[in-house]
């Protein structure tokens, strides 16, 4: 987190409309290695629109992004993929009917040399990490669609991290969990962040974000109110910026601060 | 097979509710085996008895058997796509008037273009016309998935556009005449004495296909056992051996038990010189030319979409595609390629329908779609997407067809055929729905 690096993400001015109403205006943000940039704000603030741009799911009407201080070009899920970004998303978007290997290898299928599927392969692998993360879990035949909310988010997580991501993206990934595996998950993000992967964390939870993020970065109505570090402002601070749009002196402003 | 609900697969030993489950049930289940399939392949079973018992002994004979087999190979090998084509949540209405057009045009090809060019029956002409057929059906297939994947239209809307523009065009091509005779080696695929290959070359094909399920079970079991995963009980694994290699070589024997017709049988012994001897010659059918299609073009789809990436995503495009697209499948280039696929099955259906007539006709094929929808749909594909198998599908084709041919031997009236069919269709899936409910 040496403000000197080269940022590992810098989106810039980024803009999208939807029949125009303004989702994210001119927004910007910077992810370094090993940091954790919680990202927050209300429902409809903007910021799932913002990190699916990152991720590939949304196309930006403007904005540059870099990824370590080249221009990327980021179209779809593939192109961000191919730059080591690796997304969980709110929805926990797996394919209902397939198992856990399928899906943990989804879009990049482990083949035998005559080209097919080495399905056995994919399972041994899957149980390796799901053993990490999850070591209860057992259900490796079954369509993911019969699993718990919890064991859902065990998979999207392994799906994340299986293949060596730089920049992760977790968009509420506690949402569906109970306090144990919400504990795991914070867990997860420190041993993440300690191997010196960049995470956005997209959260309605102040404390979560407290605990995790080494920055918080909030949005209300499409454009940033303002970043700043976690050790330098209070909860009741960072309330008043999603709030009311307050920005505090020890943050950065942005252009949805209230003078 | 519903004797027992079956537990998930592979929760802990501890919480398999064992006592629960009867020997025959435990075993079924140590097999790895569908039990949906088990419970299709049932139904057919008894459809057949019935259908034998109510008509005197009529259905299952060699003859009526090896008709069933020709029969059902055209719908069978639509079947096939369709099933990948619904599992991905879209329908083709227009297969039936794509095997009508794409007949029209091999018909043409063979009858008309090619003996002006270069004579009637040359030996090139059977593959020219095929192959014409063949990659006309993929671009018309192209076109359609076109549409559909990148230009959003819904695939209900496009096909049925193409039920009507096929069969269009199908009249177009000759003004509605119909193109006859066909190349003589273009009409083996239809099947018949002569697109038949007789006793010995059928046990070779039956031997061949017991020795593959075989290899299958051992390999599969080696492979299990190096990354040390559950195997199946050995019991279990020498008991679907056996009982796939016994049902290859039962259908065999059967389709060898059904002689030429006398008719070929004269002409076949005048054309080699052999006198005829009292009581006729005993020269078997075997194995239909069409029938080795559908089990070529079975195995080949089953292999698509077990084992290969495109099939994991026609699958996994059916269970979510917006989950499918953020894993960074390119979804809609699969979606063309089913529809190209689907085009490619068509063309191969319509091959085998103008053969089998030995004449195009541009109502070759009329609502064949509905059949072949029908026929997925009895094998357990869902309407609502990501649910579906190719065998199952196969077997459904199967299973109308049965439903037509018996109700033909009882001499049942075509008006009481259709509400039959139409009844079975809804009942069948009626009860898939209840059964899946109970399963979950």
């Amino acid at each position: 987190m040496n403000a000197a690096c080269i940022p590992l993400v810098e989106m810039r001015d980024i803009s999208i409309a939807f029949g125009g109403i303004h989702a994210v205006d001119r927004a910007s943000i910077d992810l370094y290695e090993g940091e954790v940039m919680a990202l927050v704000g209300h429902n409809g603030a903007g910021k799932s629109t913002l990190i699916k741009i990152l991720s590939g799911a949304c196309a930006r009407d403007s904005g540059t992004i870099a990824i370590r201080g080249a221009e990327a070009i980021i179209a779809n899920p593939r192109d961000a993929r191919a730059y080591g970004i690796e997304t969980i998303y709110q929805t926990l978007a797996l394919a209902d009917n397939v198992d856990a290997a399928a899906n943990l290898f989804l879009g990049r299928e482990l083949r035998t040399r005559w080209g097919t599927l080495d399905d056995i392969a994919m399972e041994a692998e899957a149980r390796k990490v799901m053993g990490r993360l999850n070591p209860h879990f057992q259900r490796f035949k079954d369509p993911v669609k019969r699993l718990s909310g919890g064991q859902r988010q065990s998979v999207a997580i392994a799906r994340a991290i299986l293949f060596d991501a730089n920049i992760l993206i977790m968009d509420e990934p506690t949402a569906a969990l109970g306090p144990q595996e919400t504990a795991q998950v914070g867990e997860l993000v420190r041993k993440l962040k300690a191997g010196g992967i960049g995470i956005f964390l997209i959260s309605h939870d102040i404390h979560d974000v407290f605990d995790l993020a080494d920055r918080i970065c909030v949005m209300k109505n499409g454009r940033i109110v303002g970043t700043a570090r976690v050790a330098d402002v209070t909860k009741d601070e960072v309330l008043g910026m999603i709030i009311l749009g307050k920005c505090p002196p020890a943050a950065v402003p942005g252009p949805g601060a209230v003078n | 097979m519903n004797q027992a609900p079956a537990p998930a697969s592979h929760v802990r030993p501890s919480l398999l509710p064992t006592g629960r489950l009867r020997p025959l049930a435990r075993f079924l289940k140590a097999t790895e085996l569908d039990t949906r399939m088990l419970g299709l392949v049932g139904a057919l079973l008894l459809i057949w008895i019935a259908f034998h018992v109510l008509s005197g002994g009529l259905f299952l004979t060699p003859r009526n058997l090896w008709n069933l087999s020709v029969q059902s190979s055209s719908v069978a090998i639509m079947a096939t796509g369709m099933a990948l084509v619904i599992v991905t949540r879209n329908v083709d209405l227009s297969v039936g008037s794509m095997l009508g057009f794409i007949g029209m045009i091999m018909g043409v090809i063979q009858a008309d273009l090619l003996p002006k060019l270069l004579g009637f029956d040359h030996p090139a002409t059977w593959l020219v016309a095929l192959a014409a057929g063949l990659l006309l059906g993929v671009i018309l297939g192209a076109l359609q998935g076109f549409v559909i994947a990148y230009l959003g239209i819904p695939s209900f809307i496009v096909t049925l556009g193409g039920l009507l523009v096929w069969r269009g065009a199908a009249w177009w091509v000759t003004s509605g005449q119909t193109v006859a005779p066909l190349d003589s080696t273009f009409r083996l695929m239809g099947g018949g004495p002569d697109g038949s290959i007789g006793a010995g070359w059928s046990w070779a094909v039956g031997l061949v296909a017991c020795a593959a399920v075989v290899l299958l079970l051992a390999h599969g079991r080696a492979r299990r056992k190096k990354v040390q995963f559950p195997l199946r009980p050995m019991a279990a694994e020498v008991f679907l051996g056996g009982i796939a290699c016994a049902a290859i070589l039962a259908a065999v024997a059967i389709v060898n038990a059904y002689p030429w017709p006398i008719g070929s049988v004269r002409r076949f012994a005048e054309a080699h010189h052999i006198a005829l001897p009292e009581g006729g010659l005993f020269i078997a059918h075997g194995i239909a030319v069409p029938v080795l299609i559908v089990i070529g073009v079975g195995v080949a789809m089953t292999f698509l979409a077990t084992r290969t990436r495109f099939g994991r995503y026609v699958y996994a495009i059916g269970g979510n595609p917006e989950a499918a697209e953020l894993a960074g499948v390119d979804t809609r280039w699969v979606i063309m390629k089913i529809f190209m696929l689907m085009g490619l099955l068509a063309a191969i259906a319509g091959a085998i329908s103008i053969a089998r007539l030995n004449a195009a006709t541009n109502s070759e094929g009329t609502l064949a779609e509905l059949l072949v929808i029908a026929a997925a749909v009895i094998g357990g594909t869902s309407l609502a997407g990501g649910v579906g198998t190719v065998a199952g599908a196969m077997l459904g084709a199967v299973l109308m067809q049965s439903l037509q041919s018996g109700m033909v031997l009882l001499g049942v009236d075509t008006p009481l055929q259709s509400i039959v069919v139409g009844a079975v269709l809804v009942v069948a899936v009626g009860l898939d729905t209840v059964y899946r409910r109970r399963t979950q």
